[in-house]
């Protein structure tokens, strides 16, 4: 060797940073972006938050609402608030599978390669995803106008029913979330997040009231957070409580991202 | 002059499995190290060490003074990564990939589109740069790949087998690429279980086995070391291979080695090369001396093949 570096400085400038804003935030930000631009360029991967809901609401006022209610329009005012909250649950499902997925390529790895906080792509993520569940309950909304359904609420309640029921679907993203860092593989998170939306949606007042079900079954239903949140909604947009379910509601979804947040960091951490 | 990668002792272990038996190396400012091992030997842990995806059980690795455990985040500045695995988004297209990078690497807006738009010119990739990853082949992704771990300019790049699965025209893409970043001052750090990849753009080499280093050397001394030239006949019908056999041994009093294609090798020199041409007397495919390759040097370093396949390392 003939040239002599006294310590081992780097040959160029590591990074440029000149024009760049900083902030705990900006590269979760920056995640999210990819989230919506992932988005933009596949539409078909809304399906699973805009035609599978309308089919959803077609299936159950059309085939259904007639044997539950004794009337398709009076069961469409019942069922809209209902499976707005459904659609949410099941789309959270979906953002476990996304990173799942993403922990399966290898982008996650390259993200932890890089100089950024390691919850950026998390929290990116799940920010992209909530983008997402507020578009359904819009196309929700909309769709069941179209069909008829009918609310007396005005825009600060339509956005407040909105907003309990993203305050449920952020909380729940991070127990899929957690499940992700579980369970890894797509499908089998998939497979296993269907284990609690299921209960939590169907084993709720969303399609058919408590009253009907036996006692045991209305334990569950009574408490499960997604009954507290459609009653909250149903509320909002029919008229009716709503500081008690609604209360409840968000109660519920405090205490489920203060367990599952920390929980999915955690799991994610010791991944890494 | 102190090395840009300094490691020692390092050791990891995967519940019974010893990946990392404990392992020294250094890799000097501006060359090319190959880690070269089977399937198995350490070669991918190592470099999830030193690129802070894992950490280690014991011993020391800094990237440009840099401790990976204490001072992750400062090597995380300096480095790039390529995967073995392409980790680019399917979903985004080529440029968006690259914008992304630039933008988590603290570029304004603006710099990560000239930074993006330049990367895909140098990496052959401008007609497909506002395209879905998606549809791209596996060679413009590793290309893509590649181009996204040299975003941010690093210093330091390590590359996990960068060519596994490449047809030879996209890995000799790959190889002139490593070459010009080489060239440009980049400390390379570079794992393959391919000989001749090692071979063509290395210049300093560490096998691994087992977790173990069991030679370190360039290229041409791991050869030497391995012993001199090799004299090779390749007889044209394989019921000649006997007789050939029969006239090596009456000349070197060795038995030579017989690969499966009918090859036969022995210690060579020019003196037996001509006396092995005045006497054959059945019709040769080939015939000539060379120098040991890299495969020669590992099937002596191991006792077995490089490409072989190996179990998972026993505990």
């Amino acid at each position: 060797m003939t040239t002599t570096a006294p310590a081992p400085t780097p040959v160029r400038e590591p990074l440029p940073r000149t024009g760049a804003r900083h902030g705990p935030l900006r590269h979760a930000m920056t995640l999210a972006w990819r989230g919506v631009v992932k988005t933009i360029h596949s539409p078909e991967a809304l399906i699973d938050v805009t035609l599978q809901p309308v089919i959803f609401l077609l299936l159950f006022v059309y085939v259904f609402g007639g044997a539950i209610a004794g009337d398709t329009s009076a069961y469409l005012q019942f069922a809209v608030p209902g499976v707005l909250v459904q659609t949410v649950v099941f789309a959270s499902g979906g953002t476990g599978t996304a990173l799942a997925d993403d922990l399966h390529t290898g982008i996650f790895d390259r993200f932890r390669s890089l100089p950024i906080p390691r919850s950026a792509p998390l929290l990116g993520a799940i920010t992209a995803d909530i983008g997402r569940y507020a578009t359904s309950g819009v196309i929700m909304l909309v769709f069941g106008t179209i069909l008829g359904f009918r609310t007396s609420a005005g825009p600060l309640a339509i956005v407040a029913s909105l907003a309990i029921v993203m305050a449920l679907a952020f909380a729940l993203c991070w127990v899929f979330t957690a499940l992700a860092m579980v369970v890894k593989e797509p499908r089998s998170v998939q497979g296993m997040g269907a284990l609690i939306s299921l209960p939590l949606t169907f084993g709720s007042n969303v399609f058919v009231p408590a009253s009907t079900m036996p006692s045991w079954l209305q334990g569950w239903v009574n408490v499960n957070p997604v009954s507290k949140t459609a009653d909250a909604v149903r509320g909002l947009l029919l008229g009716g409580p709503v500081a008690g379910p609604a209360t409840t509601a968000l109660l519920w979804a405090a205490g489920i991202a203060v367990v599952f947040t920390p929980l999915a960091v955690f799991l994610y951490r010791r991944r890494t | 002059m102190e090395p840009v990668i300094s490691v020692e002792g390092l050791r990891k272990d995967f519940g019974d499995t010893t990946a990392l038996a404990g392992i020294d190396l250094s890799v000097r400012r501006g060359s090319v190290l190959g880690l070269l091992g089977p399937n198995g030997s350490g070669k991918t842990t190592t470099v999830r060490i030193l690129s802070t995806l894992l950490r280690p059980d014991a011993g020391r690795a800094s990237v440009l003074g840099h401790d990976v455990v204490a001072d992750a985040a400062a090597v995380r500045r300096v480095v790039g990564l390529t995967g073995q695995y392409a980790a680019v988004d399917d979903a985004l297209s080529g440029v968006e990939n690259l914008r992304l990078i630039a933008r988590l690497l603290d570029m304004s807006r603006g710099q990560a589109r000239a930074r993006a738009d330049e990367l895909v010119e140098r990496f052959g990739l401008a007609d497909a740069a506002k395209r879905r990853v998606k549809t791209y082949s596996g060679g413009m992704r590793r290309r893509l790949d590649l181009a996204a771990s040299l975003v941010g300019t690093p210093d330091v790049l390590f590359l996990d087998e960068p060519t596994t699965g490449l047809d030879p025209r996209h890995r000799n893409e790959v190889w002139d690429q490593v070459r010009t970043l080489a060239a440009e001052g980049t400390t390379v750090l570079l794992t393959t279980q391919y000989l001749e990849e090692a071979d063509q753009l290395a210049e300093d080499l560490v096998v691994l086995d087992h977790g173990r280093v069991i030679a370190t050397g360039t290229p041409a001394s791991l050869k030497t070391e391995v012993g001199g030239q090799l004299l090779h006949v390749r007889p044209l019908f394989r019921t000649d291979v006997g007789a050939v056999a029969t006239l090596l041994g009456e000349l070197t009093d060795e038995a030579p080695a017989i690969d499966p294609s009918g090859e036969l090798t022995v210690a060579g020199s020019p003196q037996l090369l001509q006396a092995v041409g005045a006497r054959l007397g059945v019709p040769i495919a080939e015939l000539g001396l060379r120098l040991p390759s890299l495969d020669d040097v590992f099937l002596t370093l191991t006792g077995r093949p490089a490409d072989e396949t190996t179990e998972e390392v026993p505990a």
